[in-house]
């Protein structure tokens, strides 16, 4: 008896508590009484194709075949078209003429928002009363979401300033303060510093979250227009966030021109 | 009786060797669920070394005023005219007191290193380590930009030391925030916005062959402490030279209102002959956390690598 007393002693040094190796019981509503959106997520959409509905066709890279094409989606934009001004249109066009230069995922560049989102990549929620911390596996992107606003974005940046509140069970999300470079898709959507988005994050049941982004920007488009789509938690067991930390992927492709030459 | 003065003598030792027992007695606020509050947005900053200077080889602790004649002469130094003969040298140089970040003050503890033990504030390296970080240092002055892999993981925007883990003070930005929920700790690292997500709930690391340039994390509390065990690292992080079987201990408390003492441990036997601790005082500062989009800026690789070529150039043409 002593001796198994002295042995679990042992154990109990070299290994974690037993407590904590039990199953912590996910509550719907965290302890301030607000909506748990704590978790990792997902979405399933081809969004980061292109946001407009389309047919599957080939991809920009005839070695990678099948790999490469594009998978068809039905588009999650609300009425289909995004209104761009007619100017802008040329642009977009000239974006996805040369998108595999100018496509700042091609370059592992920050996904800015709402692209974070819908990326091919598990985010987690890190949600306490006054901060929601976001982060996002693609490029190790972060943002923090300010429960109480901190006033005008001190600085343009890629994933903009996120102001939250709720409203009923809904994590409304004000995002200015964004520079000009992210785009919204890999067809080359677009916008302007000018861009402001509101995100609305409503709990589905348990394991899924309705996501809607209203996008307006008045240098780009004629009138604010909104994409929604579902997102859904990972329930792998012991899921967790991994590294894609890209810049190492694309330093030959950015960087390589200037490589020094082995001489033959 | 004996039992008692027994039990007074532990509790004593372990008071002892944990911190001053000044600073055992704060009492951190709680978490609406429970834990220990360290949330907040915290610097590491300082002017005291990793290391402990040579000039001070016997000297654990500054007296006040050796301290603020080192803090007189670290920003001194950081001013000084240190342009360099080649680009990268050149560009690590092109930075004085007015970007520096690392704050006008050494530790509160004015210790003379962030090492706590060894006693001498060295890192304890084995003859192999030593050859090993001797032989890198080599390969790097014989190449110094052939390519982006030879350039410093922080000019590449792949990783820096700020973030580590272990987390050290790094040139500037060297800011984190921490939230907290029941079953996750999460550090938001300035530079380069990267993102410490630490579960709590005693799940096993990652199997062996899954390596990260962080390391993978598994927290637990112990008392008001978040200890954190990092295991699975990546050998192109190589932390002050170690192999890729690096195993990491940090130690968060709040030891005052103002301060999150960080302490660690690093273990290594390939490189280090002992298990080696530092601890720094984290202290509050009023944030904001900014992004710093260090890649998408990086205009310094095409920079010293044109460079290079440059001069590669200049020289065959026997200029």
């Amino acid at each position: 008896m002593i001796a198994v007393a002295a042995a679990a002693g042992v154990l109990s040094l070299a290994a974690p508590p037993v407590a904590a190796q039990t199953t912590i019981a996910r509550s719907a509503r965290t302890a301030d009484g607000k909506p748990n959106l704590n978790g990792i997520w997902q979405v399933l959409t081809e969004a980061n194709w292109d946001l407009q509905g389309h047919a599957a066709a080939a991809g920009p890279i005839i070695q990678l075949g099948a790999i490469g094409a594009m998978p068809p989606g039905l588009g999650v934009v609300e009425g289909e078209e995004i209104p761009y001004k007619p100017e802008a249109v040329a642009k977009r066009k000239a974006n996805f003429a040369d998108r595999l230069k100018l496509d700042p995922e091609v370059k592992c560049y920050l996904p800015g928002v709402p692209r974070a989102t819908y990326m091919p990549f598990p985010f987690q929620i890190v949600q306490t009363p006054q901060f929601i911390l976001i982060s996002y596996e693609y490029a190790s992107a972060a943002r923090t979401i300010y429960m109480k606003d901190p006033g005008p974005a001190p600085v343009d940046s890629w994933m903009g300033q996120s102001v939250g509140h709720w409203d009923g069970d809904t994590l409304v999300v004000d995002v200015t303060g964004f520079n000009d470079q992210s785009w919204f898709d890999r067809a080359g959507d677009y916008h302007s510093d000018a861009l402001h988005v509101v995100e609305r994050y409503t709990p589905h049941g348990p394991d899924s979250l309705m996501y809607e982004a209203t996008i307006e920007d008045k240098n780009v488009f004629t009138k604010p227009w909104k994409i929604s789509m579902p997102v859904y938690r990972r329930l792998e067991k012991n899921v967790q966030l991994m590294e894609f930390k890209c810049v190492e992927f694309v330093e030959e492709l950015m960087y390589g021109e200037y490589r020094k030459k082995v001489a033959k | 009786m004996a039992t008692r003065l027994w039990i007074v003598i532990v509790i004593g030792a372990a008071c002892l060797s944990a911190q001053s027992p000044k600073t055992a007695k704060f009492v951190p606020s709680r978490t609406a669920f429970g834990q220990p509050d360290l949330q907040g947005v915290w610097t590491n900053a300082t002017l005291t070394p990793l290391e402990r200077p040579a000039a001070l080889a016997s000297k654990a602790f500054f007296t006040p005023a050796e301290a603020g004649a080192f803090e007189k002469q670290a920003q001194e130094s950081n001013n000084r005219d240190r342009r360099g003969t080649d680009a990268t040298s050149d560009l690590a140089g092109a930075y004085n007191q007015a970007w520096f970040d690392r704050g006008t003050k050494v530790v509160s503890t004015l210790r003379t290193s962030l090492i706590v033990d060894p006693d001498d504030g060295k890192i304890p390296y084995t003859a192999d380590g030593r050859k090993r970080l001797s032989a890198a240092a080599d390969f790097a002055r014989a190449h110094p930009a052939d390519g982006p892999e030879d350039l410093a993981l922080a000019d590449r925007c792949l990783l820096w030391a700020t973030a580590g883990p272990p987390m050290l003070p790094g040139p500037y930005n060297s800011n984190y925030q921490i939230f907290q929920t029941p079953e996750y700790v999460a550090i938001l690292v300035e530079m380069i916005h990267d993102v410490r997500i630490i579960p709590l709930d005693g799940r096993p690391h990652l199997a062996s062959g899954m390596r990260e340039w962080l390391g993978d994390s598994r927290g637990h509390w112990e008392g008001n402490t978040l200890v954190v065990e990092t295991t699975n690292f990546t050998y192109k992080s190589h932390f002050r030279g170690a192999t890729e079987n690096m195993r990491l201990i940090e130690r968060f408390t709040r030891t005052d209102a103002d301060t999150l003492t960080y302490d660690f441990t690093v273990e290594d036997p390939a490189t280090f002959l002992k298990p080696w601790s530092a601890s720094i005082p984290m202290t509050k500062s009023p944030g904001p956390i900014y992004e710093y989009a260090c890649h998408e800026g990086n205009y310094a690789i095409p920079g010293i690598l044109g460079g290079a070529r440059a001069q590669e150039a200049a020289a065959k043409g026997g200029k």
